[in-house]
């Protein structure tokens, strides 16, 4: 799969001059109208975006700036109604297929028939691997996202962050080059949630996937990113897009530190700007 | 619960604890409708009793005589509740189950083509719902058929199906298991139709992002999702499975089965014999329900559903 990728990769260089073999996810004047009875919604209007190979990109914005939308435009959960998208290269449709990508929903979205270790296994058994491949990745997962012992427990055994611990297992199972999360730690509590960002950082760390992080806390994406991406409603559009120069190795204390505080002041300059609650 | 404090203390009242749990209230009831059965069966069977006695021109019967007389009439308006006791004691603890006259029997008749009825219906519903859920056309025309199918009375097509599948020489237990077919499989199409619609969008959209066939989306989410609608449904088919059987005695004059006993007791008058294979029919669909809700229990047990 990953041979099929390269070559699709190598094949988009020919195509266009500007894609570099590095390019996860590249955006071009991309738009998405939703016809509704009360005439179109705006939902995105004319990005432009390139991510990277082993980025770190954090949406951030109001609710209904189409931050969601779009990665559900990258996941192929919607389609674009003008502008081109491609995803490793290839369409999204085509990437889905390929599976490209890991999606982690707001929710954690476990089946409650289902054990962790089956609700892990759920996308392996879709994509039909070995009763032996599966327990080796159900296994390694779960310890990734420290849950070793609760295999056979249903989900509503869980807390809430452990349940969306195992959402991330589940998607980290499918072995993606490309992880996409939507809010997945709104539903947190503070410590929680910091506790989780720390593990995700480390698990980026480790992994050199390449992820993309829609969220609207401050503090948050500014911790996770490497590049954060301000997006404004009406119509969803791209305000600004900040390349951070903190260090990938991060720990919490890092917040207090001036660059931090300078980045997060910048998101907060333009989440100010881009709001439209005063008119 | 742990604290003393919180236990009431004990009541005077003897019946504080009698209706306190379930089977207090519910054996109260019980006894209520048994007292109004027997004021009823009295009320009912007093007539003909005062015939009785003008005819052997026997005037001034004393009271207590007259209740206990209209108690043990041989065909009475309003059976009491022991005649149907001792009538069930005899047609089946006391006959041979092969016997004619063995409730048991002729239950036994009824309970295979309500069961056999039940099954395909059951099957017939799931695969039903399964293409109209997938299909639009489907959809479109087959739900107006399913629905048009229940609103004509059973009473008139049972004896058009027997008749039509004995001229093509099916005859026995298929041409009655067709009438429970026929009622059982509304509740289960409707109900999986729900069911299999009702996993939420986030759950659809984590398939999509796998890139599920269809099939798979079906056996590992929409089934799963649908099992507990399709319990429900069962226990209402179930029970109109029942119904479709005893229905589809009728018309056929059949010799067997519970119907065939409704049938023979109306036409000579037999109430006794009516009024019991009626509790045993009541009987052997509480029966069948709970049986099912036996079986709902322990699948929901071992899906994880139940806390």
């Amino acid at each position: 799969m990953t041979a099929l990728a390269g070559a699709k990769d190598t094949e988009m260089v020919d195509n266009h001059k500007s894609a570099s073999p590095d390019r996860v996810i590249d955006i071009e004047k991309l738009s998405l109208t939703f016809e509704t009875g009360d005439g179109p919604v705006h939902a995105l209007s004319d990005i432009d975006l390139k991510i990277e190979q082993g980025d770190f990109v954090s949406f951030i914005g109001p609710s209904g700036c189409g931050k969601t939308t779009l990665l559900r435009v990258i996941a192929d959960l919607e389609q674009p109604t003008a502008g081109s998208i491609t995803v490793n290269g290839v369409s999204p449709e085509e990437a889905r297929l390929n599976r490209a990508y890991g999606y982690v929903f707001q929710a954690a979205a476990l089946y409650s028939w289902r054990t962790i270790a089956k609700n892990v296994a759920l996308p392996l058994e879709i994509m039909g691997l070995s009763r032996s491949e599966r327990q080796e990745r159900i296994a390694r997962n779960l310890e990734l996202v420290n849950l070793t012992g609760f295999e056979k427990k249903y989900p509503w055994q869980l807390s809430g962050g452990m349940q969306q611990r195992a959402s991330i297992a589940r998607a980290l199972a499918v072995e993606p080059d490309l992880l996409l999360m939507d809010e997945p730690f709104g539903a947190l509590d503070e410590i929680v949630r910091d506790h989780l960002n720390e593990q995700l950082l480390q698990l980026w760390a480790k992994t050199s996937k390449t992820v993309a992080f829609v969220t609207h806390s401050i503090p948050e994406a500014v911790f996770l990113s490497t590049k954060i991406v301000v997006l404004c409603p009406r119509p969803g559009r791209i305000y600004d897009v900040i390349e951070s120069d903190l260090p990938r190795e991060r720990t919490l204390d890092i917040r207090e530190s001036p660059e931090f505080l300078k980045i997060a002041h910048r998101v907060r300059e333009g989440l100010k700007a881009g709001h439209s609650y005063e008119d | 619960m742990t604290s003393t404090a919180l236990t009431p203390s004990r009541s005077l009242n003897p019946f504080t604890g009698l209706l306190s749990g379930t089977t207090g209230p519910v054996i109260v009831v019980v006894i209520a409708i048994i007292g109004a059965w027997y004021i009823g069966a009295v009320a009912l069977n007093t007539p003909f009793q005062l015939d009785t006695y003008e005819r052997a021109d026997r005037t001034n019967v004393p009271f207590s005589e007259l209740v206990s007389d209209t108690l043990a009439q041989e065909r009475p308006v309003l059976p009491a509740p022991h005649q149907i006791a001792i009538e069930i004691w005899q047609t089946t603890a006391e006959k041979k189950i092969t016997s004619k006259r063995s409730l048991i029997y002729h239950s036994g008749i009824t309970l295979s083509s309500t069961l056999l009825g039940f099954l395909i219906g059951t099957t017939l519903g799931i695969l039903l719902a399964i293409g109209i859920i997938h299909s639009r056309v489907l959809e479109k025309s087959l739900m107006p058929w399913i629905i048009a199918s229940q609103t004509i009375p059973i009473l008139a097509i049972a004896p058009m199906i027997i008749v039509v599948l004995n001229a093509v020489g099916i005859s026995g237990l298929l041409p009655k298991a067709m009438i429970s077919t026929y009622l059982s499989f509304f509740p289960v199409a409707v109900g999986m139709v729900k069911g299999l619609r009702s996993p939420e969008v986030i759950d659809m959209d984590l398939m999509h992002t796998y890139s599920a066939t269809r099939v798979q989306t079906l056996w590992k989410l929409r089934l799963p999702y649908a099992v507990p609608f399709l319990f429900t449904s069962m226990k209402i088919g179930m029970a109109a499975s029942l119904v479709g059987a005893i229905v589809g005695e009728l018309p056929t004059g059949a010799v067997a089965g519970l119907g065939a006993r409704l049938l023979s007791g109306s036409y000579y008058g037999q109430t006794l014999q009516i009024w019991s294979a009626l509790i045993m029919a009541a009987f052997l669909a509480g029966s069948l329900v709970a049986l099912i809700g036996l079986v709902e229990k322990l699948a929901l047990k071992r899906m994880g559903m139940t806390r």
